[in-house]
């Protein structure tokens, strides 16, 4: 069966997003999307999205079982707040790509900018390219896998997410630091990079997570200690 | 020495509070981490006087005529606006914070005078969905909890950019308050001190926001109104491009606003009182042509008697909203529970520890013994008759100054009793026409 088409020359967002919301299944093809913000924001059944060019902000957002397929570039918050399903994005994506996403699997051909994954709560991300700087910031779950290199203060105030890089980390944020490459994490790296269509070996990649120094403040308690002593 | 001799004077600077303090501070090198809101004196809509009728307007009759309360939100830019039955709404306050049943007690309560009740940093929970008729679902920062289903189940969504306690901080939950109910829906591990995110994680600004707010509506569709909850720093600028960015409504929380737990040097020091927020947030909706017209005006802060409400809408609010005095309606600060403040070290009237988890009303704690103290449905009775009274004595208030809704409520009802109150709420000293500072603010609008 072909696809829906829907040619965003004519139709506007409103039509767009209403047309893949009430659709139960099936397959659409989104033409000149000029850049729009928002495109395919919101899907909520197993249906797939072809978008034939670059898109705005938050395209793909909170998306839920379907899959969405970018030909081009996306700006800010591409697939943020992602429950599941797939977006598969052929160009690069600009600041925060995949934030605060839960679930499902983000792919980025290029490269990602600043705070790529920043509030990850589970998703899974692969960037072919590199990301930009605090990326994964306060991430909380899921994986970030970075085929190239990593800027400034990676991971900084991490929780439980796995963060793996192949290239150059420019440095570590607070409370980020190397760990072990395990056994099972070389098969969430080779059953990540099968998914997304990447061609790189697990081993070549080093595993980056949380220190936990940052879980609990630590205060003094001088008087306390005193008393311990009998001191007071 | 209980009493001390006439003799020994305590030092106004170096007062025991701040003794005591310095003393905490020097013993554990850590700030100071409280609930509840700033507690030093501030100027408040205390200040401020209503004049009743007199000669020149006559008033209405209590029992006969009738003084409308209702408010709509986001009609004819929402699908479903929000229908409020009464202008007092109740705050966003999180499950995590609160307990199970203190959620509850609030949806009931609200539910049953025709009010919304808000979700917190920690998303939705059955308890709060089930029994809230309107719910307002906040968007916020840390994003714990978010996902596109409760988004969809709520009847409005509130972006929260900052909260009167602290502008331009982020939220806490200590460890004690991390269950594992509590850790699952935020995804984090159990008992860590939860240090929330302050910013958005994929916006920054006015310009992304209005981005923000079009994919909101696109993901539920355009059903649901959708406000932009701001604490209170810069109310003029922030209101503007809050509207700018096409929120429905436009929240506006003055220092005076509690918090679950954050820094005591945030809650006492950042931000600006209530009473100065108000006017300013009106005069940037009255300068886009939106005031009590398309884009609402929610005032929070400190609000706790149908007077404050009162007087909050003459300024020029559509709505207020309470949380403190909601959580006190329904059993917060107990004088009944006194022996049990005691043993943990506070006392009724007193006790702002929100962020131990130990609270003896079982309100702001996930403490499971703790919180079955609490009867959602008393609570919610109080909740509902606190309400009540609110909403009937603004009414009050508004028939004596001859008005037949209390959103009909003006400037022009008001007088202030300080010279500060009168340059913040921008009316006039009380038996003058003057108005500190308005010829200046003249000057500088004139100029800017």
């Amino acid at each position: 069966m072909s696809a829906t088409k829907l040619d965003m020359s004519t139709a506007s967002l409103r039509d767009v997003n209403s047309t893949l919301h009430a659709a139960k299944s099936g397959s659409f093809e989104i033409i000149n999307p000029r850049g729009a913000h928002a495109i395919a924001a919101g899907i909520t059944t197993d249906i797939t999205v072809d978008v034939a060019d670059s898109v705005g902000y938050y395209s793909a957002g909170m998306n839920q079982v379907g899959t969405v397929r970018i030909e081009g570039n996306a700006g800010t918050g591409l697939a943020e707040n992602m429950m599941s399903g797939l977006v598969h994005i052929t160009g690069s994506a600009t600041m925060s790509a995949g934030a605060s996403g839960h679930g499902g699997l983000l792919v980025i051909e290029g490269n990602a900018g600043a705070r790529c994954g920043i509030s990850m709560k589970g998703i899974d991300i692969v960037v072919g390219g590199n990301v930009g700087h605090m990326s994964a910031f306060m991430g909380q779950a899921g994986n970030l896998v970075v085929l190239g290199d990593a800027d400034a203060d990676l991971g900084d105030s991490l929780y439980e997410p796995n963060i793996f890089v192949r290239g150059d980390v420019a440095s570590l944020g607070a409370d980020c630091v190397e760990k072990e490459l395990r056994a099972e994490h070389v098969e969430t790296l080779t059953h990540l990079l099968g998914s997304s269509g990447m061609t790189a070996s697990p081993s070549d990649f080093r595993r980056y997570g949380s220190a936990r120094q940052l879980y609990n403040f630590h205060p003094d308690d001088i008087d306390a200690e005193l008393a311990e002593e009998g001191l007071t | 020495m209980t009493n001390p001799p006439w003799n020994l004077r305590e030092s106004y600077t170096y007062d025991r509070n701040v003794i005591a303090e310095i003393r905490r501070a020097a013993n554990t090198g850590i700030y100071r981490i409280r609930g509840w809101g700033a507690k030093r004196e501030l100027p408040t809509l205390d200040d401020l006087v209503v004049l009743g009728a007199s000669m020149s307007r006559y008033p209405l009759e209590g029992y006969r005529e009738a003084c409308g309360t209702d408010v709509v939100i986001g009609e004819g830019r929402a699908e479903i606006p929000v229908r409020l039955d009464i202008p007092v709404t109740i705050a966003g306050m999180s499950f995590g914070s609160l307990s199970a049943q203190a959620k509850e007690a609030l949806g009931r309560g609200a539910s049953a005078v025709g009010t919304s009740t808000t979700s917190g940093d920690g998303g939705m929970t059955e308890e709060e969905r089930g029994h809230s008729k309107t719910l307002v679902y906040q968007y916020l920062p840390s994003r714990y909890g978010m996902n596109p289903d409760d988004l969809r189940r709520a009847d409005a969504i509130e972006i929260v950019v900052g909260q009167g306690a602290k502008p331009g901080g982020g939220g806490m939950l200590m460890g004690q308050k991390i269950t594992e109910r509590v850790a699952e829906m935020r995804t984090l591990p159990e008992g860590i001190d939860q240090r929330s995110a302050c910013r958005h994680p994929d916006w920054t600004g006015p310009d992304d926001l209005e981005i923000k707010i079009i994919e909101l509506r696109e993901i539920v569709d355009h059903r649901v109104p959708i406000y932009v909850k701001v604490g209170a720093a810069r109310p003029f600028y922030d209101t503007a491009l809050a509207v700018k960015a096409g929120a429905d409504a436009v929240v506006v929380d003055g220092m005076q606003g509690g918090t679950a737990a954050t820094q005591d040097v945030f809650i006492e020091h950042v931000g600006i009182p209530t009473i100065a927020a108000i006017p300013e947030a009106v005069r940037a909706l009255r300068e886009l042509g939106v005031h009590r017209g398309e884009v609402k005006l929610i005032a929070a802060g400190g609000m706790r008697s149908g007077a404050d409400v009162a007087k909050a809408l003459a300024l020029g609010a559509d709505a207020v909203s309470i949380g403190t005095a909601a959580l006190i309606a329904i059993g917060d600060n107990n004088p009944a529970l006194e022996a049990e403040y005691n043993a943990v070290g506070s006392s009724a009237g007193y006790f702002e520890d929100f962020q131990t988890g130990n609270d003896p009303a079982g309100i702001t704690t996930q403490d499971p013994e703790l919180s079955a103290r609490l009867d959602p449905e008393i609570g919610g009775r109080r909740l509902a008759n606190y309400l009540r009274v609110l909403s009937i004595e603004a009414q009050t208030i508004a028939r004596a100054c001859g008005k037949s809704h209390v959103l009909n409520l003006e400037p022009e009802d008001l007088a202030a009793l300080t010279v500060e109150a009168a340059a913040m709420a921008k009316v006039p000293l009380a038996g003058t026409t003057w108005i500190p500072g308005d010829g200046l603010g003249v000057l500088h609008r004139e100029n800017s």
